[in-house]
């Protein structure tokens, strides 16, 4: 019985196909280093369990024959009869030993292995460069640490004993049949074959309603979640009827497929039973005219009876197999290729470190594109003074995120070098130029937890007293206490935070790491323009004396910067204060006027 | 229960398929006994056309229990595809009907699950559990009465068998089954971290947290894998166990044989045991095998149990929100919208997110609503379509109580944008043309409505333009370009009136003008309700209502409030400055 772990597993379409199922299966063999050893074991006694049982059958044939002399002699051989008896015993509870230690070894080491390679898949998000997690879809990393992983903790604990087993035992019963009577061997295969060949035809033909069940079943759930997610709009514009017709559509589709899906492989087990039987009426009929002939015992027809089964059931045993092991190395190979990506570049020579930060940033000419020969700065140049607040403005694409990137040495420049109180963070390692920011996003990161660890984050040392007088200065404070637990209160991505409450304590968490500077990236975007003013002002005499850069896209935000430069197409076209750049009168007072501007004037 | 949902009909082929399985059954356990007659044959010497005479019925018995096999099975597979179908249709009817007060109880991704994954396990319940159901013990019992009349002995070593079978399979499900609960918790654990430090990648390395994230994977890794251990080791032991008992049980029987015919006297008397002994080996593991079928109902049950009676959660709620009946409003007052000392309070809460709301627009006013997070201004707006019913007072639209309306009606009449664009996959005509109106508007009555929402110049970009294919979710469009989709919708049914929730944010300031603009002189006769957060948005609005904390702290134009209200001066001077505001 495997795990009732997929309550689909009727309906799902075979395992994906590896690209190469012999490299995959090499590099987990050799992944699983000091396992190998037990592995080995285990298949050794995969085999020897299964060739013990194989005995069995021939031994019965024994005892029948001994049985049958007893029915005309009136005497039966009780200590031969004893003797086959204790004989079987002990190699159905050797066989039975082998097998458990066998299944044992396999299940440790399967489920150890998926473990590891969870840590390492874990280990390497964080060691990849940012720019892969551009190209790749987080979907996609997030199935292979998981569904991947499965698949292979699972199907690799199954489908390798399995197929040693069957094979096993296909070609054991295959000799033994031949050993005892080769005219029965025939009719108990041909039997058998007939049967398999009608079962590979249904399997086929149902193959085909599989595939058309899953998509259905993919479109329902795409109709499903549409329509509820956007439950409002359908009311308000009375569209549940086109729904519900679209709905019909589906569900009555899905509902035919479905049905044959479900109708077909459940057809399965009678077939299996039905060639059972079929190969039993074969050997015992063709048996009956050959013992009337007088050519072999009876007891060979009750050893036929078992052989038989031991034929047919690893048939559909080792389709099972090859299917899991297929699907075994379709994720191996898919894990296997996350772990092998190409890493950040090594650090370790990397020694420059500021002490004392004063916090004087220069940009120096610097060149950047995600892409070869799509720049997005192009020749970037500023000085930012110690303690300076700088605003960047600009449309969006303008590169005013990528030059934050570049600063937290997120992304390395393609030319150019940015300078830290005369440092080139090249010289710097990523870690070290992290330190010297705090940091706030527009996409606020709330993880599951208490608020207080979401605030403390990675700073441990950090003391109630800093947590609540951050979050009093960001005005989310008395929220918290509102909480059913108050600062001990779980939060989820579920839980019924704002967006702007979310921003707030994103603000908290970068106050109590208390780095030398500051980067806000459309922090309070989603705050109110009346708290955004509370918090500006504990921010300002938060960071005081602190170099700060902020990315607003609400020039209110903005206005009292030290300096404003205004980026369009990767580079500064307007540079100063807010009045200077009012008093100029170019795009940025354009950009400025136009959110209070009178409609006439439009 | 579940079952109320299956009709008549279904339970009539109920019925039908409970006498196949018998009669499947009946044939099954038919062939054990044409194997004794052909034993008994084969040791006394019968002729070859003697065994045939019993051979023939015998695979006639298998092929027609085949037969019977699939008639049930084809049976089973359509009562399960057509509850399935149902409950489906049942669930999706009554989400439909469900206001925001029962969506949000559910809340979105539950509410999913259960019109899709839970189905489809009952469907999966129902076309396996059906069969086995029936045949398991209609088969064990059967089968044992057939036996009873043979030696108790190989009674006994059966039950044995039986016993030991039942309890290590009753052990290693009572270990387990608990574990797989636990084991999809903690795989969403792993999921959930994964997913936490892949979205936030940029904030783990800005704050050095990697070893912090990784310390909190291992702990969830190390409690999945434990739990995994334990479970796949436990069941390393059943079918070891189960092979080695199902052999020891044939060897018993053969052993019980040769002691009961060593002691038998006479010919016959030891003939006739040598054939039950044969036919009891066979009935002995028929036994066995529907007494592990039955395992497999107390496996399937519970899930099913489980999802059925999420599914009949879900059927079981009446919507709060019922409609009225009146379809047509009275003569003179189209376009007017008044809030009657409206107070809301969301069910269950205990503090009121709106209270005593008093206003009133006149046809094609717009009236603007501002006020900081969390003062109840889409909350306000949520109630004129009635996602939530008043706690106390009286929203009148048209003259009547909006509680009055047949639904239909009243939503007839508002166009609504919400916060966050909704876009269905389908083209742009599809998503602007969209509601029950849709046959009574041509493709120019699109047209308008996009260029009044300023979306001609990137629809027209769109590959095939106005046919141009939407993905869902409109992930092919960017926020602004979405927004502006969501509000040519509402201009394209010309309705009487706009509820704006807050849908002018997603947009640069520039778009915001021109496209109030041309909605002002379009569709003049319209009125609008606006919730937004720029003073830019609503400095021209009829009226401006100022909330704070759910309470009306002020009501007027934008040039009286500056003077007389003390919150809507603090909002405005922190967007502009004096100057500007007063120019």
């Amino acid at each position: 019985m495997s795990p009732p772990h997929s309550p689909h597993g009727h309906g799902r379409v075979k395992g994906e196909k590896p690209k190469s199922f012999g490299t995959a299966w090499k590099k987990l063999f050799s992944y699983l280093g000091k396992h190998r050893i037990a592995v080995w074991a285990a298949m050794i006694f995969a085999f020897v369990g299964t060739a013990l049982t194989l005995i069995g059958p021939n031994k019965l044939r024994d005892l029948t024959d001994l049985v049958k002399e007893g029915l005309i002699s009136g005497v039966v051989d009780m200590g031969a009869v004893w003797e086959i008896g204790v004989f079987l015993i002990a190699i159905y509870a050797v066989s039975g030993i082998l097998s458990l230690v066998e299944n044992y070894i396999m299940a440790t080491v399967s489920q150890k292995t998926a473990s590891r390679l969870r840590t390492d898949i874990s280990k390497k998000i964080n060691r990849l460069p940012l720019k892969y997690f551009d190209r790749s879809s987080k979907g996609d990393i997030l199935s292979r640490t998981t569904n991947d992983i499965d698949t292979l903790g699972q199907s690799m604990n199954q489908s390798m004993g399995t197929l040693i087993t069957s094979v096993t035992m296909l070609i054991g019963s295959l000799v033994m049949m031949a050993y005892t009577n080769i005219s029965m061997m025939i009719v108990a295969v041909l039997s058998s074959l007939a049967g398999f060949v009608l079962m590979s035809l249904i399997v086929r033909r149902s193959q085909k309603y599989f595939i058309k069940q899953q998509e259905y079943l993919g479109k329902m759930n795409g109709h499903v979640t549409e329509i509820y997610s956007s439950h409002d709009v359908v009311k308000v514009y009375n569209g549940q009827e086109s729904a519900t017709r679209k709905f019909d559509a589906v569900n009555d589709g899905l509902a035919d497929s479905a049905f044959m899906s479900q109708f077909l492989s459940g057809l399965m087990m009678p077939l299996m039973n039905f060639i059972g039987n079929l190969g039993y009426v074969a050997v015992c009929i063709y048996g009956a005219i050959i013992v009337i002939n007088g050519n072999i015992t009876i007891g060979v027809i009750v050893a036929f009876m078992i052989y038989v089964r031991l034929f047919t059931q690893p048939m559909s045993q080792l389709a099972q197999a090859f299917t899991g092991m297929q699907s075994v190395a379709a994720s191996a190979e898919r894990v296997f290729e996350f772990i092998e990506e190409e890493e950040l570049s090594p650090e370790e020579n990397l020694t420059h470190k500021i002490e004392n930060v004063r916090g004087r940033v220069e940009f120096r000419d610097v060149h950047f594109g995600y892409v070869p020969g799509k720049e997005v700065i192009r020749g970037f140049s500023a000085t930012v003074e110690p303690g300076q607040k700088v605003a960047i403005v600009g449309p969006t694409g303008a590169g005013k995120t990528t030059l934050v990137n570049l600063l937290m040495k997120f992304y390395e420049t393609d030319s150019g070098d940015i300078l830290v109180d005369g440092v080139s963070i090249k010289d710097m390692k990523r870690s070290d130029v992290h330190e010297l920011f705090c940091m706030v996003l527009q996409d606020t990161w709330i993880f599951e937890g208490t608020v207080r660890e979401n605030i403390v984050y990675s700073k441990k040392d950090a003391t109630d007293e800093e947590v609540i007088e951050a979050c009093t200065a960001v005005g989310v404070d008395h929220f918290i206490r509102t909480l059913p637990n108050g600062y001990d209160t779980k939060l989820d991505n579920v839980s019924s935070l704002s967006v702007g409450q979310r921003q707030q304590i994103t603000i908290a968490r970068a106050m109590v790491e208390n780095a030398p500077m500051l980067i806000l990236d459309e922090a309070t975007s989603s705050v109110d323009t009346r708290t955004e003013r509370i918090i500006q002002n504990a921010m300002d005499s938060m960071t005081g004396g602190r170099t700060s850069f902020v990315i607003a896209h609400r020039l209110s935000t903005i206005k009292n910067s030290d300096m404003i430069l205004l980026m369009k197409d990767g580079n500064i076209v307007e540079q100063g204060t807010h009045e200077e750049l009012l008093a100029s009168g170019g795009e940025y007072k354009e950009l400025y006027n136009s959110q209070f501007e009178d409609m006439s004037a439009v | 229960m579940i079952f109320k949902y299956i009709n008549k009909k279904e339970w009539s082929l109920v019925a039908v398929c409970f006498v196949l399985v018998c009669f499947q059954v009946y044939l099954e356990l038919e062939i054990p006994g044409y194997m004794a007659q052909i034993t008994t044959l084969l040791t006394t010497g019968g002729t070859v056309e003697q065994i045939m005479s019993q051979g023939w019925p015998m695979i006639g018995a298998a092929l027609g229990s085949l037969i019977m096999a699939i008639f049930v099975g084809a049976v089973a597979a359509y009562i399960a595809a057509s509850l399935a179908h149902r409950l489906r249709k049942l669930q999706f009817d009554k989400v439909g009907s469900f206001s925001k007060a029962e969506t949000s109880k559910f809340s979105l991704a539950s509410l999913i699950t259960r019109s899709t994954n839970d189905v489809t396990q009952i469907q999966t319940a129902f076309a396996i559990g059906m069969q086995v159901i029936m045949r398991a013990p209609v088969m064990a019992i059967w089968a044992i009465v057939k036996i009873s009349n043979k030696d108790m002995t190989w009674t006994l070593a059966m039950a044995v068998a039986i016993v030991i079978l039942m309890s290590t399979i009753s052990v290693v499900m009572y270990l387990v089954i608990p574990r797989f609960k636990i084991i999809q918790r903690l795989t969403d654990n792993v999921n959930r971290i994964t997913e936490e430090g892949l979205t936030g990648v940029r904030v783990v390395r800005a704050y050095n947290a990697e070893s912090y994230q990784e310390a909190k994977f291992e702990v969830a890794n190390e409690e999945l894998t434990s739990t995994n251990l334990f479970t796949s080791r436990t069941m390393a032991f059943m079918l070891p166990v189960i092979s080695t008992v199902m052999s020891l049980l044939s060897l018993a029987i053969y052993i019980i044989g040769a002691i009961l015919i060593s002691a038998a006297s006479g010919f016959e008397l030891r003939l006739e045991l040598f054939s039950d002994m044969i036919v009891f080996s066979s009935y002995a593991m028929q036994v066995v095998m529907a007494f592990m079928m039955m395992i497999i109902i107390f496996m399937i049950v519970p899930r099913a149990a489980v999802a059925a009676r999420r599914i009949e959660e879900v059927i079981d709620t009446e919507p709060t929100v019922r409609g009225g009946t009146v379809k047509e409003s009275p003569e003179g007052t189209e376009g007017e919208i008044e809030f009657r000392n409206v107070s809301f309070r969301y069910p269950g809460a205990a503090d009121s997110v709106l209270e005593n709301v008093s206003f009133k627009a006149k046809k094609g006013e717009t009236v603007a609503f501002i006020g900081s997070t969390g003062s109840g201004k889409s909350t306000l707006i949520n109630l004129v379509p009635r996602f939530y019913d008043v706690t106390d007072g009286q929203i009148l639209v048209d003259g009547v109580d909006v509680r009055d309306y047949e639904l239909n009606a009243l939503h007839g009449k508002i166009g609504y944008v919400p916060q966050k664009a909704v876009i269905f996959s389908g083209t742009v005509e599809s998503n602007v043309n969209y509601g029950d109106t849709d046959d009574k508007r041509t493709i120019d009555d699109v047209k308008k409505a996009v260029a009044i929402a300023q979306g001609t110049d990137f629809v027209e970009k769109i590959e095939n333009g106005y046919e141009g294919a939407i993905s869902e979710s409109g992930t092919n469009l960017s926020g602004g370009q979405k927004q502006r989709l969501a509000i040519a919708r509402a201009v394209c049914r010309k309705p009487e009136f706009y509820i704006f929730d807050d849908s002018f944010s997603a947009l640069d300031y520039k778009t915001d003008k021109v496209l109030r603009k041309a909605l002002k002189k379009e569709t003049s006769g319209v009125t609008s309700l606006i919730v937004a957060q720029r003073i830019g948005t609503i400095m021209e609005a009829d009226t401006i209502v100022v909330l704070d904390e759910g309470r009306v702290a002020g009501t007027g134009r934008h040039t009286d409030l500056l003077e007389s209200c003390e919150v809507y001066r603090s909002i405005a001077l922190s967007q502009l400055s004096e100057k500007e505001l007063m120019g």
